[in-house]
């Protein structure tokens, strides 16, 4: 798996895009227009990688990344996706960018709600956890006692699978955190969003999450 | 090479940590000021935030005060937050302080990094794209033009309305503010405006793609000339020594992360994180005057930038803290830098 298709060229998108051609990546970038409205973008922020359309980066992609701003996100054409391992690298951060009913009037994490969006694509939660800026500086060589972690959670575990390899190749220790509910656990406002965590202390808060939801789940269910 | 400050106003704090009256802060930063053009600054920028610990809500009032009690230092926005307010109404405050100044005044637009003023004016943060473009784009046509005609989704249209006063030299200087994404950066050079970037945190000289971008942008759009340019602005403290100024900056910064973090959900700044920041070539440029003359010269060599401004009042600086700080810029450091460029 060799091929990654970037959806946004913003701050995320672009520095994904940077770890990934520094892992070895063939790397395509698109953003809402034509390929030629971002292509002196992409020689200048993104050496190495290719302008497209969504169309065409989504077609020689063995792995999406979307990374367009939350509020957008009904902009991605889900049958563009259809079939794909994409990874959901979007957060609903309030505080930062608004309340959006889309988010706030319902129990679903925001992947889930992406995933209703994107019937058919093979959703997976991911690099949302860490800044964009720190993407591109806290990867370490595998075994390093530091090295931070990265949690993974999707209802697929094949696409997870991928995913996880991708993390390792950009540096991280990939951790899986469960099921697309399971992204619950590194939404912004838990521990896991907030910190730096190797892969151990990854596994400590996905637990004590776990533990609080089933300890929330049975009172609901005596109260 | 400009230099100077920005401030959102930085309301003092009693001894029990409590703040004092956000009244005084606004006359502290009045102060500052008239003290940064006593020495010789090239820029003052202030506002916009809403919030107690940080009061600067209205930098067209403040800067029309200031504009009568200067005289060289150019005043501008640092930025207004464009989407919350009215374009019409923001061009005709700096206007009119334009006129006071005789012909000082600039303004920065930008998205802003704080969110209040959306339901404080009652706008929703999920349209500030919407918003920004529409009423950058009515600024800009104010801005070119004494009589206005335009219409847009975010605001009554305009019909062949006169907008007054007009700036002495004909325009305002519209700078776009940005924290640094790509395009933001496209879209400054393809307006051809002036841009300057927030940079606070990371490494600055990482912005060095985005000021080529910029630039390359702008000459592809045909833009050239004096409106090119890049500013930077940053965090930082002057103080005779650095280990002065960290031990001053200190308190003030550690108060102010810890309460975005607990919004934003981050954890608590450490002392090592400040201290990794505030070296070469982290973002702070706290210090004093000969290791901040080098920091500057240097960034210099990777943006090319022709101003770089420095918040300094963060989490209740004491306010002579503040006013040392803005001396040392405009006496020690900003010699120190026209000597470093000048060698180059």
């Amino acid at each position: 798996m060799t091929t990654l298709g970037i959806l946004g060229a913003g701050r995320v998108g672009t520095s994904v895009a940077r770890a990934a051609l520094k892992a070895g990546y063939t790397v395509n970038i698109a953003a809402s227009g034509a390929a030629e409205d971002i292509a002196l973008l992409t020689e200048v922020m993104t050496p190495g990688a290719t302008a497209m359309t969504a169309a065409d980066a989504v077609a020689s992609a063995d792995l999406v990344v979307v990374a367009v701003p939350l509020h957008k996100y009904r902009s991605v054409d889900p049958n563009l996706l259809s079939g794909k391992v994409v990874i959901d690298a979007m957060n609903y951060w309030a505080p930062i960018d608004g309340t959006q009913d889309d988010f706030e009037a319902t129990d679903l994490t925001s992947s889930e709600t992406i995933a209703d969006h994107l019937a058919g694509a093979r959703l997976v939660k991911s690099l949302n956890h860490i800044g964009y800026h720190e993407l591109e500086e806290h990867g370490r060589p595998s075994g390093d006692p530091n090295r931070r972690a990265l949690a993974v959670a999707s209802d697929d575990d094949d696409a997870a699978a991928l995913v996880m390899e991708l993390i390792d190749r950009l540096g991280y220790d990939a951790v899986m955190a469960g099921p697309l509910v399971a992204g619950a656990a590194f939404q912004p406002g838990t521990n896991i969003f907030g910190g730096e965590l190797t892969a151990p202390e990854l596994l400590d808060e996905l637990a004590r999450h776990r533990e609080r939801h089933l300890a929330n789940a049975e009172f609901q269910r005596t109260a | 090479m400009e230099l100077g400050v920005y401030s959102f106003g930085d309301t003092q704090r009693n001894p029990d940590g409590s703040l004092r009256s956000t009244a005084e802060a606004i006359r502290n930063l009045f102060d500052g000021i008239v003290r940064a053009d006593e020495v010789g600054l090239d820029y003052f920028g202030v506002g916009e935030h809403h919030t107690f610990e940080m009061p600067a809500s209205s930098p067209g009032s403040l800067i029309a005060a200031a504009a009568a009690a200067t005289t060289q230092i150019t005043l501008g926005s640092s930025v207004s937050v464009l989407s919350t307010d009215d374009p019409v109404r923001v061009f005709q405050q700096f206007s009119t302080a334009d006129a006071i100044s005789g012909g000082r005044v600039e303004i920065t637009a930008g998205r802003g990094s704080s969110t209040e003023s959306f339901p404080l004016f009652g706008y929703e943060l999920a349209n500030y794209d919407q918003l920004y473009e529409e009423k950058l784009d009515l600024l800009l046509n104010i801005n070119a033009n004494e009589r206005v005609t335009w219409s847009g989704a975010v605001r009554p249209a305009l019909h062949d309305m006169a907008v007054v006063p007009r700036p002495a030299s004909g325009s305002l200087p519209i700078w776009v503010g940005t924290g640094g994404s790509a395009p933001s950066s496209v879209r400054a050079g393809r307006l051809g405006m002036p841009v300057v970037y927030g940079i606070i945190g990371g490494v600055p000289a990482q912005f060095a793609p985005l000021a080529e971008l910029y630039r390359r942008t702008a000459a592809q759009a045909g833009h050239s000339g004096p409106s090119i340019k890049v500013g930077v602005a940053a965090l930082g403290m002057i103080a005779p020594t650095k280990e002065e100024a960290k031990d001053r900056w200190y308190p003030g910064w550690r108060r102010t992360f810890e309460s975005l973090g607990a919004v934003r959900g981050w954890r608590a700044p450490t002392r090592t994180q400040f201290d990794a920041l505030s070296e070469a070539p982290g973002a702070y440029y706290v210090g004093g005057p000969d290791d901040i003359a080098e920091r500057i010269a240097e960034l210099h060599d990777h943006l090319g930038h022709s101003r770089h401004f420095l918040q300094m009042d963060l989490g209740g600086l004491p306010q002579e803290h503040f006013l040392e700080s803005i001396t040392l810029l405009g006496t020690e450091v900003k010699p120190r830098v026209e000597r470093l460029l000048a060698k180059k």
